[in-house]
């Protein structure tokens, strides 16, 4: 069954994008749409049904090269099966939703025919995505990394007309393959200290990885530590942290439900999932995962900043996206990854649902993308309207304080919140919070802006905003019911009960209740110097049936000081607990004073803060720094080598070898040869001499 | 004993026989009119001694106290000589015949000629080597001046001869001193005489000399002269069989004689030959750039490929001299059907060989053109036709000999010479408007023309197994 989820999607793929001038579009469509929904089926048939032990199903063999072997092998554990409804149940409704979102192109002429390629485009990513979080060993992650990058490229730039989508297409591809180049490092990295890419060898290494020091640039580093962050700095690229983030809001050029699918809900998950699935190795790099927290927190707020000034609707939900990523990062760093993939499961429903909603409005008001021209829409596309309250509601966290009632995004965020205070980085805690402020209020901003006021901008297009088709509207309806209940249905097993999280995610009982009961560090730290000690004497002994010790049961792994945290998350003090809520309160009533109440606060402010302003607006000048450090040189060193280093060195020399230099020595070649049988005995006899000379000379006597 | 050594040349003497009693018979009979029968029956014997030899012979066998020498390296250049020769008279027999060449001695010319070369392979001592050298060149030196009334074609036959005698008394100036020194003619006797790698200054002249009396046969830099205006003065039909059959005889010669005579020593002789080489390379490329005259290209051509196949002697392995026999049947190959399509260019029933007259021939002559520029890119080494292959075993000789500039030097010569070959191409493809080429061309013509092309092209699948004939002859050479 699983292998079916995987492989049928690549198989309508292929049939809809190759073959749909034979079947025709509309049946190119059906079969993608169909082929999706079926597997999405089978993957809640999967999820509810599965009993928690790990199963690796072979497919074939893939690379057998020495000591590498590397097979093509599904890995169905508890995060497996849930990124596998994720993605399935995004993507299925993306399908659906295509079908009325992309009808009618404008982009496109009426004789062209563009919609079986993108439904193909569509399933070819979803076979990559589920590749990417069904492999058992890293190259056959890898493979997906790359598959949904390449997809991600084609559907960003699917309006392959504009300039603007073309560059935007780049962008994301040039700046993936930077975070991808420290993925692929890590990944040599593990197979040269290992000897193995699968999964459960990695794992199970993992605890000598933290005793090894590994030579990498220009100093010695702690293996784990060093494998760790090069993994994180391509999570780092996909997910669109901090500092690789730059592409994420210009990926907003593909068609919204691209935006829904790959740029909210499934690829840019991508990172977190790797970091989960890695947990093992992360458990034993501690400075990492420092470092993860401190990039997450930090992602959060940037993101949170920036996207309280955006006017296109597209842009404020990207870089909302970017920061919930950043919430999600925060929890694997600490290490409650349960956390970190609660927030992913609830974050592909809310998120996906606001941006199909904002297709929706798109869809309305004719393409029309600026916030600014919206207003007043409520009445007109009400079910839209409901949609993005019930997401809106959902990502500012709206819930019954210190209970776990309420909607998705409340149970989930406020579970990384306490997560950070539990391990008491002030930081990371604060930053989440004053985030959690943040995107309260641009969430409302949006709402208020796009569906309350005054109608603003063309007024044609305002006179013609309709519903949209039931198609997508539908998908909406789904969607809201997992941004409504996802939260309330999973809390427990995913971070409200520890008993229920760790039989969840199949991890060993008996070890944590000791740490559980006791919740005392000298006893965890007992535990952690006997494994040390136990490591440091295996790595002298050089046995082999000690150093090869069993990957640690379970999808994901949590050290006992990991434990800690988490239950330090749990004891969280009442008002840690209701700060983000107060947060999102204060964030709904700044917005609704700012644009409902007066809505000529934003003006006066922006313009008495004008740097402050102008330096969100323009997303903290990422791009400009960008451009002067990287972009600039690049350019410059690339016109140089083409201009100077190809078009005068090489070409000049070739140009001037086979222009100049050859027909001056054709013309000499010419004029020797006289005709005359005396110049030509003479060049004979010159030859002689000369062939003798130096045989004298070099020759003989040696 | 005389009986064994006459079954070892008994190839050589039924040509002999039937050149003379051809000759004689056709002399009481009916002369000229003859010439046509004689022709096509000279090809045949020539296809069936190929055959014959090919065929049937097998092992080693010296006769005449090592004078003579039959082997598998001895066996390749036969064949290769004889089917080239059987080509060369098939595709020129209809141009002969309308240009008023039809003499009957010429098809006879030719059979003695491609006795002395089926000598020359297969000499085994200085006397053999010269005596071979010098039918086959008294042949070549009548047939350059076949055409007796016109300036050029007597001009190239008195300049071959007149440089032709020079080169053989340079030779036997190197033969004299080789025998002075080593008091021995035979090459396994020289061999002997040579201790270590050491060669006394003495028969190092001696060597010098005898490689530049062949050199000249070969047309290697600097002794490549009269090749370019004897090329262009002959017959079409004559040039066309001394681009191929000699050069074929001169090269397997020269290897044999370096090999055999003087193995330990290619120290020595392996510089002076790697020197030519490199000069004919480099000459013939950039020198024929400036040609218009077809002929006169392929003679720089033929010199430019020359250099290549020394690469592969000079590089003094047993893959060398394999590689150098593998090159020179491609270039045979490459220049039957070359030269059946410049026989076959004319204008209003007069031969034409100024390469400007191919311009826009693609569009009249789909089919010949397409295959004219198959063989250009096999003789320019473009992948992945044979002539790549060949260029690049001879590289690859090179290479594995530790003579990485040598090989260098043959890949840059390779891309200058490309430009002349290309720009043929470019005229048929590219051109501009002229006055066209008569359409006519013998079925032979077509079909050698054809059959070369696609040689070049089917041929890279397995070398229609020459490789493993050309394996085995250079076994027997490099012991």
């Amino acid at each position: 069954m699983e292998t079916i989820i995987v492989l049928a999607p690549l198989v309508a793929a292929i049939i809809a994008g190759f073959g749909w001038r034979i079947i025709g579009e509309t049946a190119a469509m059906a079969l993608t749409t169909g082929v999706l929904f079926l597997a999405c089926l089978m993957s809640w048939i999967v999820f509810l049904g599965f009993d928690g032990t790990t199963q690796h199903i072979h497919v074939l063999d893939w690379i057998q090269s020495g000591s590498l072997d590397t097979a093509w092998s599904i890995r169905v554990d508890r995060l497996t099966t849930i990124m596998l409804i994720v993605v399935t149940t995004v993507s299925s409704l993306v399908h659906l939703y295509s079908w009325g979102y992309m009808a009618h192109d404008e982009n496109w002429g009426h004789h062209e025919h563009y919609k079986a390629r993108f439904f193909a485009y569509l399933s070819f990513f979803t076979f990559a995505m589920l590749a990417l979080v069904t492999a058992d060993n890293l190259a056959q992650m890898f493979f997906g990394w790359e598959g949904v990058g390449v997809a991600s490229y084609l559907l960003i730039g699917f309006y392959y007309k504009k300039p603007s989508a073309n560059a935007a297409a780049i962008k994301a591809f040039v700046v993936n393959r930077v975070g991808d180049f420290g993925f692929a490092l890590g990944i040599f990295g593990l197979f040269y200290l290992t000897d193995s890419i699968l999964m459960d060898d990695v794992f199970a290494a993992a605890p000598t990885l933290a005793e090894t020091r590994l030579g990498f640039l220009w100093t010695d580093w702690n293996a784990a530590n060093l494998l760790a962050f090069l993994l994180f700095i391509g999570a780092m690229g996909k997910s669109a942290q901090l500092f690789l983030h730059t592409w994420l809001p210009d990926a907003m050029e593909g068609p919204t439900p691209v935006s829904a699918l790959i740029h909210a809900a499934t690829m840019v998950t991508a990172g977190v999932f790797l970091v989960c699935r890695m947990s093992p190795l992360f458990e034993y790099a501690p400075e990492a995962k420092t470092f993860v927290i401190y990039i997450g927190a930090a992602t959060a707020f940037f993101a949170a900043t920036v996207g309280l000034v955006q006017n296109d609707i597209k842009r404020v939900i990207a870089y909302s996206t970017c920061s919930q990523l950043g919430y999600m990062f925060v929890a694997a760093g600490a290490g409650i990854y349960s956390a970190a993939m609660f927030h992913l499961l609830t974050h592909a429903f809310f998120k996906a649902m606001l941006f199909l909603g904002a297709g929706s409005v798109i869809h309305a008001m004719h393409h029309e993308q600026d916030m600014r021209n919206y207003g007043n829409l409520r009445k007109k596309i009400p079910l839209t309207f409901w949609a993005m309250m019930i997401g809106t509601l959902a990502i500012t966290g709206v819930g019954i304080p210190l209970t776990s009632i309420g909607f998705a995004g409340f149970l989930s965020k406020d579970a990384i919140i306490e997560s950070a205070w539990g391990t008491g980085n002030g930081f990371a805690f604060w930053a989440l919070v004053v985030a959690a402020l943040f995107t309260s209020f641009y969430s409302w901003r949006l709402m208020f802006l796009t569906f309350y006021g005054k109608e603003r901008g063309d007024h044609h297009a305002h006179e013609h905003a309709h519903e949209s088709p039931a198609v997508m509207t539908v998908p909406l309806g789904v969607l809201a019911l997992g941004a409504i209940f996802a939260g309330m249905l999973w809390y427990k097993p995913f971070f409200g009960d520890h008993e229920r999280m760790l039989s969840f995610f199949a991890m060993p009982q008996h070890e944590v209740q000791a740490a559980d009961h006791a919740a005392a560090p000298a006893e965890g730290t007992a535990v952690e110097a006997a494994t040390t000690e136990q490591a440091a004497n295996t790595g002298d002994d050089h046995t082999t049936d000690t150093t090869i010790e069993h990957a640690p049961a379970g999808a994901i792994f949590m050290s006992e000081a990991t434990n800690t945290v988490f239950d330090n998350a749990h004891h969280a003090p009442a008002w840690v607990k209701v700060s983000p809520f107060i947060a999102m309160l204060i964030g709904f009533f700044t917005a609704w004073v700012f644009y409902i109440r007066d809505p000529s606060i934003p003006g006066r402010l922006a313009a008495q803060q004008p740097i402050l302003y102008r330096f969100l607006l323009n997303k903290w000048y990422f791009d400009e720094i960008y451009e002067a450090v990287f972009i600039r040189p690049a350019r410059w060193l690339g016109n140089f080598l083409w201009k100077k280093g190809d078009g005068d060195v090489i070409d000049g020399t070739i140009n001037g070898v086979a222009i100049g230099f050859v027909p001056m020595l054709t013309r000499i070649a010419a004029r020797l040869q006289s005709g005359y049988i005396f110049t030509y005995a003479f060049a004979m006899v010159i030859g002689i001499a000369v062939l003798l000379l130096w045989m004298t000379l070099s020759g003989g006597a040696h | 004993m005389i009986s064994a050594d006459f079954s070892a040349i008994l190839p050589e003497v039924v040509l002999v026989l039937y050149g003379m009693a051809a000759l004689l018979g056709a002399a009481y009979t009916g002369k000229d009119e003859l010439t046509g029968t004689l022709t096509w029956a000279t090809s045949a014997i020539f296809v069936g001694v190929a055959a014959w030899i090919g065929l049937s012979g097998s092992g080693e066998a010296l006769a005449f106290n090592g004078a003579f020498i039959d082997d598998a390296f001895s066996r390749f250049g036969k064949v290769t000589v004889l089917l080239a020769a059987a080509a060369v008279l098939v595709m020129s027999q209809d141009y002969v015949q309308r240009r008023g060449l039809g003499r009957f001695e010429f098809p006879l010319l030719v059979n003695f000629a491609v006795v002395g070369m089926m000598i020359m392979v297969s000499a085994g001592d200085l006397m053999s080597l010269y005596m071979g050298l010098e039918l086959q060149s008294l042949s070549l030196y009548v047939v350059a001046a076949l055409r007796r009334d016109s300036v050029k074609s007597t001009e190239a036959g008195l300049k071959y001869f007149v440089l032709g005698a020079l080169s053989s008394g340079l030779l036997l100036y190197g033969a004299s001193l080789t025998y002075g020194f080593t008091g021995t003619t035979v090459f396994s006797g020289i061999l002997a005489t040579i201790q270590g790698d050491h060669v006394s200054i003495g028969l190092l002249f001696g060597l010098v000399f005898l490689i530049t009396g062949i050199a000249f046969k070969v047309s290697a830099v600097p002794f490549h002269m009269w090749t370019p205006d004897v090329y262009e003065g002959s017959p079409t039909p004559v040039t066309a069989f001394f681009a191929t059959a000699p050069k074929m005889a001169a090269m397997a010669m020269l290897a044999r004689l370096m090999q055999e005579g003087f193995g330990p020593a290619a120290g020595d002789w392996g510089q002076v030959i790697a020197l030519l080489a490199v000069l004919s390379m480099f000459l013939g490329a950039i020198a024929a750039i400036g040609q218009t005259n077809i002929k006169r290209l392929m003679a720089y051509s033929s010199i430019a490929h020359m250099g290549f196949a020394l690469v592969g002697l000079a590089s003094g392995t047993q893959e060398g001299v394999q590689a150098m026999l593998i090159y020179m049947a491609v270039y045979v190959t490459m220049n039957v059907g070359t030269f059946a399509f410049i026989l076959s260019m004319e204008r209003d029933g007069a031969p034409v060989t100024d390469i400007a007259a191919l311009n826009l021939y693609s569009k009249r002559e789909p089919v010949k053109a397409f295959a004219l520029l198959i063989l250009m890119f096999s003789l320019a080494g473009v992948p992945p036709m044979l002539g790549f292959f060949a260029k690049f075993g001879v590289l690859m000789a090179a290479v594995n000999s530790h003579m990485i500039l040598l090989a260098l030097a043959g890949a840059v010569a390779s891309v200058i010479g490309a430009f002349y070959y290309l720009r043929i191409v470019y005229y048929m493809y590219f051109g501009t408007e002229t006055d066209a080429l008569d359409t006519r061309m013998m079925p032979a013509q077509w079909l050698l023309l054809m059959a070369s092309a696609v040689i070049m092209v089917v041929g890279v699948v397995n070398l229609f197994g020459i490789e493993g004939a050309a394996a085995a002859a250079a076994e027997a050479l490099v012991h």
